[in-house]
């Protein structure tokens, strides 16, 4: 006691009374453990370790900029040497080992598109609806509060549990083999479904009520006031909301490895056979390691690592869809947050 | 009003059909939940119901050598928890001082700059993250360990600061949005009485986040834990209990032996696998439970 | 054409809680009448239920029934979205839709409401419209502009030429002047005085100036202590509450004791 009320005198003579009253908001009186009683200046030993901290918190951020340089650099430096729009426009099909034709992505990029496509038209529905009436019909009753916390429940969802539930629902009508894309599209719905709904109930509550009154006001019945006012209002937001949760699981790789496979040729139907997609591919071309060179009888030209070459192109190219979704995304959100003072 | 129960029947039968939409929507979300859970056991239940010479037949079960399912599972569990938490260790330390740096320390453009570099990292797929760990890491990694370990060292320690990197961007960006938030005056309080800048994030900075801290790190462990990609590349899989963490083929995480052997599983094997499966949607709905439950703490104490 | 408002034993409850109690009152056609009293005491809350607005925002439910020209706005068979078409409402902030240009504004409760309308009738409701709210001349020449561009007491008349647009006969106003300034406060009240002559308005104000300036009768509303609820003190003429009132609480309100 007696060390902190002496700390207060000397306080009290430095900085005068204000100082009393914001000791008091300190909690617990912690600071006397930093602050020496009978230091007038800060010393030494108190500057240098600050000096330390700053140090530390600097070096966080270049550690976490480490990872993040180093694989954009060894995504780009191996992704660019199989980029050609020949690459872009053939399958895997009839590709040999290492050998020329070297084979391409087309199927894969058709595949994740489809499957994306399909997760959409599954989630977008769903996840906006869900996210309306918990905004703007049922604010704190039982069912929201249900549907809340199976939002956050579904949210934890691991993506290869995601697989595992999509798989054995279509295992269980169309026996062991059944391999879709549709298959692939549930798994991945179900880890859009929350993120789209926590996205679109965060912009449907940014709508400012007064435009909702002013609609009620005049007249307007709740569903036109929705679809008319709220729903345009809040419809970038809603936009973007989607684009962030497509890039977020436009790279999945375990559900789909486990429900739409892999396949060298292109497919063109959701609900028919094997679907490759871009994460899948790549992680195929990588589990396949080298390819042999030495026993030439085609006399081709053959690369033993063209493999690996496939893999980090694909991996460029996921990139940038995923890089496109998110900066497209995260501009409009921090416009719309900004407009919105928030 | 003709509130009965938790539906609003008087508005249901009023013809109003967005609004029935709107409720059959979020019923769904409740069936697709249910759906989940109903499907997974459905699947598990051969393998919960075999025997344990049914299971022999499979061969990677037969190999491990396990006495029953549990002893099957348990290994996976304790590696799972185990890559995962040190993952968190990892991560932890560092987000906090990002956060903190963001916050506090950077200026302005530099903090817009490590905010990109965060949401850059979040949208990374797993599976580069697996490709950086075994082309990157593991041969810089080598370069410390030499022969110490093996070569390349596709050991659990590899594989946590993979997931750490990967859970790096989910903690930071919400203890940030925390530590944002803390109050001027608690800011204030500290400044006036001589609080160098530490000091005066320890005093008013980190108290005022410490649950929010916690809440996001539970969600980063969550996500840990499910991770599969960057495990089935990294991991050279293995079965035991050891805390050896540079030990070779001495782990395998849940989501790692899913992936691994789901391509050769035959139904027995693949309903065994969802018994795996099963376990690891229980740890990670604990932990998310948990992170939630902090955060709820948290905002009743503020 | 104005109508007449009869309130009779209105009880007004927030879930449990009794917010306005025992409200019973007529209200004239063609005039314009002030609610006063201090925060809370439930002037606003009655205001909303008069066009049953209280239903889509609060949790709030009602007791005693409200005719309008005889016909009982709480009966099973009304909707409450043809009220509020009839009854039109003028908020305490000035609330375009952002997204609309000012002609699209005045247009917004026909166009929600999805009738069609040829481009002479939509015209002539936007003219009428803007006239009728003083704001014809000074945004003529700039119908197509986003509506967020005007200045604070614009908008509010456009929401005033908005809500008249709907054809209405009664006109609520929540405060609509209390997040104005001065200027704009006078062209806002110059324009209820001018409108009383077509409907019947009802105003809440929190200034009793401004009640003695654009009223013809007031009524003064009052809460006994926090958390009991609101009741109608009394109602007369404006020049006799502002004059002479009969109730003592009333007196001391005007006088400036309390609230």
């Amino acid at each position: 006691m007696s060390k902190i009320s002496s700390f207060r005198v000397n306080l009290l003579s430095k900085n005068g009374l204000k100082s009393k009253v914001l000791f008091k908001n300190i909690k617990n009186n912690r600071l006397s453990k930093f602050i020496k009683p009978s230091s007038r200046v800060i010393s030494r030993q108190r500057r240098q370790f600050d000096n330390f901290m700053k140090v530390l918190i600097f070096l966080s951020f270049i550690i976490v900029s480490i990872p993040l340089v180093s694989i954009i650099y060894i995504v780009v430096a191996n992704g660019l040497t199989q980029i050609t729009p020949y690459f872009l426009t053939h399958t895997m099909k009839g590709v040999m080992g290492g050998f020329s034709p070297f084979g391409g992505i087309l199927h894969a990029l058709v595949g994740t598109i489809l499957i994306t496509l399909g997760a959409m038209v599954i989630s977008i529905p769903i996840g906006i609806l869900t996210a309306i009436y918990l905004v703007e019909y049922a604010k704190g009753n039982k069912l929201s509060s249900i549907v809340n916390t199976l939002v956050d429940i579904m949210s934890g969802v691991p993506s290869i549990v995601a697989g595992l539930f999509a798989y054995s629902l279509f295992a269980l009508f169309f026996g062991p083999t059944a391999v879709f894309g549709i298959s692939g599209s549930l798994a991945l719905s179900v880890l859009m479904i929350p993120t789209i709904i926590r996205s679109t109930q965060e912009m449907l509550n940014l709508v400012p009520n007064q435009l909702r009154e002013a609609s009620y006001g005049l007249g307007v019945s709740k569903f036109r006031t929705i679809i008319k006012v709220v729903l345009p209002t809040a419809f970038s937001g809603i936009v973007t909301g989607v684009l962030l949760s497509i890039a977020r699981v436009i790279g999945e790789t375990a559900p789909l490895l486990l429900t739409a496979g892999s396949i060298d040729s292109l497919n063109l139907n959701l609900f028919s056979g094997r679907m490759m997609s871009l994460p899948v591919y790549i992680y195929n071309e990588y589990s396949q390691g080298l390819a042999v060179c030495t026993n030439n009888i085609f006399g081709a030209d053959c690369l033993s690592d063209i493999r690996m070459q496939r893999a980090w192109s694909a991996a460029l190219v996921l990139f940038i869809f995923i890089i496109i979704l998110n900066l497209v995304g995260t501009t409009i959100k921090k416009r719309i947050l900004k407009k919105r003072g928030k | 009003m003709s509130k009965i129960g938790i539906f609003n029947w008087h508005r249901l039968f009023k013809t109003d059909k967005f609004y029935l939409l709107v409720c059959a929507s979020s019923l769904f979300v409740l069936i697709i939940l249910f759906a989940i859970t109903v499907f997974l056991l459905f699947s598990a239940m051969p393998a919960l119901e075999s025997s344990q010479t049914g299971l022999l037949g499979i061969s990677w079960y037969k190999s491990s050598e396990a006495n029953n399912i549990l002893d099957f599972c348990l290994p996976l569990v304790f590696s799972t928890i185990l890559s995962s938490l040190l993952a968190l260790v990892i991560a932890l330390p560092v987000s906090i001082g990002v956060a903190l740096f963001i916050t506090f320390y950077a200026p302005p453009k530099l903090a817009a700059i490590a905010s990109w570099v965060i949401d850059i990292l979040a949208s990374i797929p797993s599976i580069v993250y697996g490709l950086w760990g075994i082309f990157v890491l593991c041969p810089f990694l080598n370069v410390f360990t030499g022969n110490l370990i093996s070569s390349p060292p596709r050991v659990l320690f590899t594989l946590s600061i993979v997931l750490a990197v990967m859970i790096i961007p989910i903690i930071t960006s919400i203890i940030r949005d925390i530590y944002t938030g803390t109050p001027h005056l608690d800011i204030e309080a500290a400044y006036g009485l001589g609080a160098t800048k530490w000091e005066m994030i320890r005093l008013s900075v980190l108290p005022y986040g410490a649950q929010g801290a916690m809440s996001a790190a539970m969600l980063g462990l969550g996500r840990a834990l499910g991770e599969t990609m960057a495990v089935l590349i990294i991991l050279s899989p293995g079965r035991s209990y050891s805390f050896n963490i540079f030990g070779v083929s001495s782990h395998q995480t849940i989501a790692g032996n899913i992936a691994a052997q789901f391509p050769e599983a035959n139904s027995l094997g693949v309903s065994l696998l969802t018994v795996t499966g099963l376990v690891l949607f229980i740890i990670t709905f604990l932990v998310n439970w948990a992170a939630k439950k902090i955060a709820k703490s948290g905002v009743a104490n503020v | 054409m104005g109508q007449r408002i009869d309130v009779e034993h209105l009880d007004v409850f927030y879930g449990k809680f009794m917010a306005v109690e025992n409200v019973s009152m007529t209200i004239n056609p063609n005039q314009v009448t002030a609610f006063i009293g201090p925060s809370g005491c439930g002037k606003s809350t009655f205001l909303r239920t008069i066009n049953r607005m209280h239903e889509m925002t609060d949790k709030a439910t009602v007791k005693g029934s409200i005719l309008l020209e005889g016909r009982n706005l709480y009966s099973s068979e009304i909707d409450p979205v043809q009220v509020r078409r009839e009854v039109g409402m003028v908020f305490q902030r000035p609330n375009p839709f952002p997204t609309m240009s000012i002609r699209q504004n005045v247009l917004a409760g026909i166009k929600l409401n999805n009738k069609s309308l040829t481009k002479a009738q939509a015209d002539e409701i936007v003219e009428t419209s803007l006239k009728g709210a003083n704001l014809f001349n000074e945004v003529k020449d700039r119908l197509d502009s986003a509506a967020i561009g005007m200045s604070g007491g614009q908008q509010q008349r456009l929401c005033i030429a908005r809500a008249i647009a709907m054809k209405p006969s009664v006109l609520l106003m929540d405060e609509p002047c209390s997040a104005l300034d001065p200027i704009s406060t006078l062209a806002v009240e110059d324009l209820i005085y001018e409108l009383s002559s077509n409907y019947t308005i009802v105003i809440v104000t929190h200034n009793m100036q401004q009640a003695s300036r654009v009223s013809q009768r007031t009524a003064f509303f009052n809460i006994s202590d926090v958390g009991k609820p609101g009741r109608l003190i009394e109602m007369d003429q404006t020049t006799k509450i502002f004059s002479n009132p009969s109730n003592q609480q009333t007196e001391n309100y005007i006088s400036g004791k309390f609230g």
